[in-house]
């Protein structure tokens, strides 16, 4: 409903649309009819893989999304079926699971900690049937799920170092969506990025919208709102901040937004980017995106798919970590004049020292391994 | 069942009928509805919102154009959903892949794209019905017939939610209010449910009683506002339904409602002594909950239908300011009815968490407090009708599950086709004029000569 309040047209131009449309059905329907008998022959695998949403459906651009495009790649590269159902509210959780069960789903993946109680109780009744849950895990180990899980703050902590080490006025701030664990991580590691810089330099990097020490900060209250995000964004800059990092899917657009006027006015901002590389992904604030912390969510659903497949399903959960690249900070793009070469060869040893062991990272959101 | 059919039922659907007694109530309504400000025949404070606006009418005769689109024909709603399944089948094979390959060569041979929007259309629906009704691929009986129990299951919530808002649009009033109801009923519930440790029995019957008491306070909260300040309930219900739901985020984020050792915001899953017993066996979801919603709409037609205190809601709703002059307390049975309607969602809460959920999320009330007003709508206001509708917009929902498996169809599809119901609803002629039922198009002369009564809202 959001998505579809949101777009607004002229009646202009629906009118030109629609002409159009028409015009093209007349043309494109003038093709010649095709002989009976030719039907593709499609991948000869029976493995079936399916995916639950969450009730941000598969167009989030944060998890779901990410969570899906992995998925719908190994459909392509290893020739299975896939099955996808979205979770409109979180009363569709368990029929939907119960479904794919009965689909004949051999895997069956599902997005975020909602849908934890529902995955463990179709996991528990139906034990010859494989699951995997992305960004949660459980306490007690269940023998056919598979969590999916990431210690983002290892990679957030470079961006805080990075943020630290690129500020012209000496103040960051990050804000997040909802104050929940998978969001929290994230700003832990960037404040502890931005401590760890001020304690290496001598500096005092003022950081904006989150204590770690009191776990609280400044959130929008959803992942919709993007205008909130917009002027939490106006606040941060009118107390100084010239780098923002939003944990808030979407909303993170609204903080784009606001920068990117801020940078039309003639300020010197830049934004960081959260799950994916947003260079890539919100091309609209290209000339801002200083880096991103990216959760390589894709990538790790192909693995784990892979594994399946082969018949090497486990239940250890996927931490994705620096060392395995399941997390990872963006290239610098565009900005990559901008970053010090000094600061760079800073980041590359801080990721060695935190893949090695002598840097720890640590918050409270931490997965346990 | 056969619902007492009460005197604002115009036979409408007829074409032009003979004049008898429900026309003459109907016109008597009209003027009176005209007349009356929404301050409960004066017994409240006039707000500042004037009277027109204050229930959404035109100046004139609208008073009865929003009874009729409450309490409109039966065929209507029938009409109704056969339209908007109609008009969502057409949008399925627009989607469909095969329909916009054939749509390439339509001039060189039309019947293939015109079997490819018929194959599209048909395949979604039969797997619609299999999701919700009858699967016959299923492993014996029990399993062929799961669709049906899960219908039943989504239906529980939608029920007494619909119940809760046909019984205040009786009144005369527009209660958007069922979610923010069913949100705090859950809280309630929930948390009873997850903090006591009761013995088994005594456990869920408080649980219940919680979540009817949040459920009521909260609806007869709005109410008690209406009734002695006049400020209308559509503003307050949305209110509170957002007050409920920022206040469940902000319980969500303490951690009393979290579970030990965690921050994500979601309850304790409730003792299994706090739940709904699972009727026909831990195979179907179906729960207790939909024989209490049975009990809720033979209590709600009985109230209606039967009881005094029904008598004056109706009356109320008909006209307050009669009502009030024929020694109705307007005020009393405001916030009664209010009360009582919010019990009812509450129930649909307790269903929730005690039902499906068995756990307190942010997501608890889902959009069924929404659905609800559909819901009331198709149901004509009353109690069978609501209880028929609910089950309708169960079927949907658990259908749509296997209509995305089957065949890839967008569950939103489910949404258009509620969403176009309601639009159908609001526009009885509209209908009529689809199905060519509209007699007066020809005879505007005759139509006009007898009387108000037989012309349907809207097109006059």
């Amino acid at each position: 409903m959001k998505k579809s309040l949101r777009a607004s047209f002229k009646r202009g131009s629906m009118a030109g649309v629609a002409t159009l449309g028409a015009s093209a059905l007349v043309l494109t329907g003038c093709g010649a009819a095709p002989e009976a008998g030719s039907t593709a022959s499609a991948g000869a695998s029976d493995y079936t893989g399916c995916i639950v949403s969450d009730s941000g459906g598969f167009d989030d651009q944060s998890f779901n999304q990410s969570s899906y495009e992995g998925l719908k790649k190994t459909e392509k590269d290893l020739g299975i079926k896939v099955n996808q159902i979205e979770s409109k509210t979180n009363n569709d959780f368990e029929p939907n699971l119960r479904a794919m069960v009965t689909a004949g789903c051999n895997l069956t993946i599902t997005v975020g900690f909602l849908l934890g109680d529902a995955t463990k109780a179709q996991a528990t009744a139906n034990p010859d049937k494989h699951f995997a849950i992305i960004d949660f895990g459980y306490d007690q180990p269940i023998s056919n799920v598979k969590p999916i899980i990431y210690d983002t703050a290892q990679a957030a902590f470079l961006a805080g170092y990075l943020a630290a080490g690129t500020t012209k006025t000496g103040t960051v701030a990050t804000f997040g969506g909802i104050k929940i664990p998978t969001v929290t991580i994230f700003m832990d590691g960037y404040a502890d990025g931005v401590k760890y810089y001020n304690e290496q330099k001598g500096k005092n990097v003022k950081l904006l919208g989150w204590n770690k020490d009191a776990q609280d900060g400044s959130f929008t209250g959803d992942f919709e709102k993007q205008d909130v995000g917009k002027q939490l964004t106006k606040n941060f800059l009118d107390q100084g901040a010239d780098i923002v990092m939003p944990v808030a899917g979407p909303v993170g657009k609204g903080a784009g937004a606001a920068l990117n006027e801020a940078k039309a006015a003639g300020k010197d901002v830049k934004l960081i980017w959260v799950d994916s590389d947003g260079y890539l992904t919100a091309p609209d604030y290209k000339g801002i995106m200083l880096s991103s912390v990216m959760k390589q969510m894709g990538e790790a659903v192909e693995t784990v798919v892979t594994e399946d497949k082969d018949g090497k399903f486990n239940s250890t959960p996927y931490v994705g970590t620096l060392a395995n690249d399941g997390v990872q900070l963006a290239p610098f793009h565009d900005l990559d004049s901008q970053v010090p070469a000094e600061l760079k060869s800073d980041l590359e040893k801080i990721k060695k020292d935190i893949i090695d062991g002598k840097l720890k990272v640590e918050s409270a959101a931490s997965p346990k391994a | 069942m056969p619902d007492q059919q009460s005197p604002e039922h115009t036979p409408d659907a007829q074409p032009a009928p003979p004049p008898h007694d429900s026309q003459e109530t109907a016109a008597g309504e009209q003027t009176a509805a005209a007349v009356a400000v929404d301050t409960a025949g004066g017994a409240m404070q006039p707000s500042a919102v004037p009277g027109t606006a204050q229930s959404g009418q035109l100046p004139g005769d609208s008073g009865t154009v929003l009874r009729r689109i409450f309490t409109g024909s039966g065929m209507v709603s029938v009409l109704a959903v056969l339209l908007a399944l109609i008009l969502g089948g057409l949008l399925i094979a627009s989607t469909d892949k095969q329909v916009a390959s054939t749509a390439g060569y339509f001039f060189a041979r039309p019947t293939d794209m015109l079997a490819a929007v018929w194959n599209a259309a048909t395949r979604s629906y039969i797997a619609l019905f299999q999701g919700s009704v009858f699967n016959p691929r299923g492993n014996g009986l029990a399993a062929q017939f799961a669709p049906l129990m899960e219908t039943l299951t989504i239906a529980t919530p939608l029920i007494t939610a619909g119940l809760g808002v046909a019984l205040a649009f009786r009144a005369g009033l527009f209660n958007i209010g069922a979610q923010g109801q069913i949100i705090v009923a859950g809280i309630l519930a929930a948390w009873v449910g997850f903090a006591l440790h009761l013995p088994v029995g005594l456990h869920l019957l408080l649980v219940l009683v919680a979540g009817i008491v949040g459920g009521a306070l909260w609806g007869g909260l709005a109410g008690l506002l209406k009734a002695r300040t006049g400020a209308h309930e559509v503003i307050l219900t949305i209110m509170f339904n957002y007050i409920a739901l920022y206040f469940l985020r902000y319980l969500l984020n303490t951690p009393a409602f979290q579970r030990p050792g965690e921050s994500n915001p979601i309850s304790p899953i409730l003792d299994p002594s706090a739940v709904y017993p699972q009727i026909l066996g831990s195979q179907y979801r179906l729960h207790l909950g939909f024989i209490l919603a049975i009990g809720a709409t033979v209590l709600v037609w009985w109230l209606l239908n039967r009881s005094t205190v029904g008598f004056e809601f109706r009356a109320v709703g008909a006209n307050p300011k009669a009502a009030q002059t024929a020694g109705i307390n307007v005020s009393r049975s405001t916030i009664l009815v209010m009360a009582i309607a919010g019990g009812l969602a509450g129930m649909s809460g307790v269903a929730q968490v005690a039902g499906t959920e068995k756990v307190l999320t942010d997501g608890v009330a889902a959009t069924y407090g929404f659905d609800a007003i559909t819901v009331a709508l198709l149901g004509r206001s009353t109690p069978w009708g609501t209880f028929a509708a609910g089950l309708l917009f169960g079927a949907f929902r658990a259908g749509a599950v296997q209509m995305q498996i089957q065949t890839g169809t967008p569950i939103d599809i489910v949404l258009v086709v509620q969403s176009l119901i309601v639009l159908f609803i609001a526009a009885p002629p509209l209908v009529r004029a689809v199905f060519g039922l509209n007699p007066r198009r020809r005879k505007p002369a005759r139509a006009a000569k007898s009387g108000q009564a037989a012309t349907t809202g809207g097109a006059a």
